[in-house]
């Protein structure tokens, strides 16, 4: 069943795809970022398991680091951009 | 059941690519590169390139969004809308593109293993790399030991971006603490990023040295040890991070990797073998090799961790300095 | 005997993982506001992944790739949150008002 698992993760993908596009404020976009990266971290171990080859771990562990560091870095330039019209925050 | 899968992230890859160009701010769509990142190394991962992957990970969706907001910060973040229509380039770009797939339409498929590029360079590397160099991970052994003057040339780029820079930008150096202008001082944050510090640093140096065994190497490591310094760059402050590492040291680094490096090449010559032969380093061809490799591998990580974290300090202490 | 126990007992862990995850999600698409949608996302990263990443560490025995996964779910622990409150103290500080329902009094 790891087919099912690797499938529903495939799904809230597409479904933070559809709020990064959608959502109304930048904030709604920095978190559908910061979701699809744990699904990604998750697809990997899963696809690891799936495929036997425990190195692909290494790689999961990279990307919670990095995605972390990626969504605070976001969120120290998101406050003092100058945009206001209102496709941005609110 | 794995051709499902590629399909299914080919089909949200395209359909970010499509979103990137129709959003019109630059903060989002930079979001939107960081999520094509992301989906790019799990399509990597399917198809079984681990080196590669990694790379995709540490660098796309890390320091090159990182580097792309501090862009973003200092010029606008709205993109201007085009004046013309763009049919003529549409033109230009559906006839390009159908000449290139009409080319490939006679080159051998996609992974055969009969492909001339599979049968002489490549059997030769699978099969020489566990008698002469004796590493399980053969991207290693190409990188660093067959194709090592290619890989000095990469480090020598680095160095290179980060002199640009350095000269283009300068190097502003906070002497008072100013809080970094975005979000102010958030307590949980600071905490985490204390105890997650080491474990990053730690961390980059594992993927360093066992890049020989797993996937890794020194961009890869480089890249995540100036990701920690990041994290705390923008949970403390920028004038806490550059007090930590001084402008000297990130100078004297960069240099010294590639130092490290041509050291090597040069010492090989100097007990009787060409330039960046590791054979002779040691007594035995195979402890030569791994020492050699270990080496460079350690020269590329300190020249890539003191450039990006150059680079990134030269972009932000731009902030509020007054000149640009 | 055994094996077998371990294998289903990592199954449930891996469904139940994978139902949390559908069930964050599914907020993230429907919920009105922002502050709420970050309460789903939270519940994706932290209930569905941490029972993912138990089924996987049930799979894998005693072995190396068990300290990784543990690894791995030590810092998901500790940085998902931190993202989180993160993020809704940037979206406080940008001055995103949270929904209120009026309707009473």
């Amino acid at each position: 069943m790891f087919i099912t698992v690797s499938a529903v993760i495939l799904v809230a993908i597409a479904i933070g795809l559809v709020r990064a596009f959608r959502g109304p404020t930048l904030y709604d976009r920095v978190m559908a970022a910061n979701m699809i990266g744990t699904l990604t971290v998750l697809m990997v171990a899963v696809l690891g398991f799936m495929t036997g080859r425990p190195e692909f771990l290494d790689i999961a562990l990279v990307y919670v680091l990095i995605s972390f560091v990626s969504t605070i870095a976001v969120l120290r330039v998101v406050n003092t951009s100058n945009d206001t019209t209102e496709d941005s925050k609110q | 059941m794995e051709h499902f899968i590629d399909i299914v992230l080919l089909g949200l890859l395209m359909i970010t690519g499509f979103a990137i160009v129709r959003l019109r701010s630059l903060l989002a769509v930079t979001m939107l590169t960081s999520i094509y990142s992301l989906l790019s190394a799990a399509l990597f991962v399917v198809l079984d390139a681990v080196d590669v992957a990694l790379t995709e990970a540490a660098i796309g969706a890390g320091i090159s969004t990182i580097l792309m907001l501090a862009t973003i910060a200092q010029t606008t973040d709205r993109e201007k809308v085009p004046r013309h229509t763009p049919l003529l380039p549409l033109i230009v770009v559906i006839t390009t593109g159908a000449a290139l797939i009409y080319g490939t339409l006679d080159m051998p498929h996609y992974g055969d293993p009969d492909a001339p590029v599979h049968r002489h360079m490549a059997a030769a590397y699978l099969h020489d790399t566990p008698l002469e160099i004796g590493v399980p991970n053969v991207v290693t052994s190409v990188l660093a030991s067959y194709r090592g003057y290619d890989t000095l040339g990469e480090v020598t780029v680095i160095f290179t971006a980060g002199i640009g820079v350095l000269a283009l930008l300068g190097y502003h150096t906070r002497r008072q603490n100013i809080q970094p202008p975005g979000i102010k001082k958030i307590v949980v944050l600071r905490v985490i990023a204390k105890l997650f510090l080491p474990l990053i640093l730690l961390f980059a140096l594992y993927i360093l040295f066992h890049g020989d065994y797993g996937p890794g190497g020194g961009f890869q490591a480089g890249v995540i040890f100036a990701t920690g310094f990041i994290l705390y760059a923008l949970a403390f402050g920028l004038g806490n991070a550059q007090r930590l590492i001084p402008q000297r040291l990130l100078h004297g680094l960069a240099a010294a990797g590639v130092l490290i490096y041509a050291a090597v090449g040069i010492e090989g010559m100097l007990l009787g073998g060409k330039f960046l032969e590791y054979r002779v380093l040691a007594d035995d061809p195979v402890t030569g090799q791994h020492l050699g490799i270990m080496l460079i591998e350690l020269g590329v990580g300190i020249t890539v961790a003191a450039v990006m974290l150059i680079i990134y300090f030269g972009f932000v202490s731009r902030q509020n300095s007054g000149d640009s | 005997m055994m094996a077998l126990a371990l294998d289903l007992l990592s199954w449930i862990f891996l469904l139940a993982g994978a139902a949390f995850l559908l069930i964050g999600a599914i907020g993230v698409l429907r919920f009105p506001d922002f502050y709420t949608r970050l309460h789903a996302v939270s519940v994706c990263d932290t209930m569905g992944a941490g029972l993912v990443l138990i089924g996987l560490m049930l799979q894998g025995g005693l072995s190396l790739v068990t300290v990784k996964l543990l690894l791995i779910f030590y810092f998901m622990m500790f940085t998902c949150p931190t993202a989180v409150h993160a993020l809704a103290q940037a979206a406080l500080q940008g001055k995103l008002k949270p929904v209120v329902d009026d309707r009473e009094s």
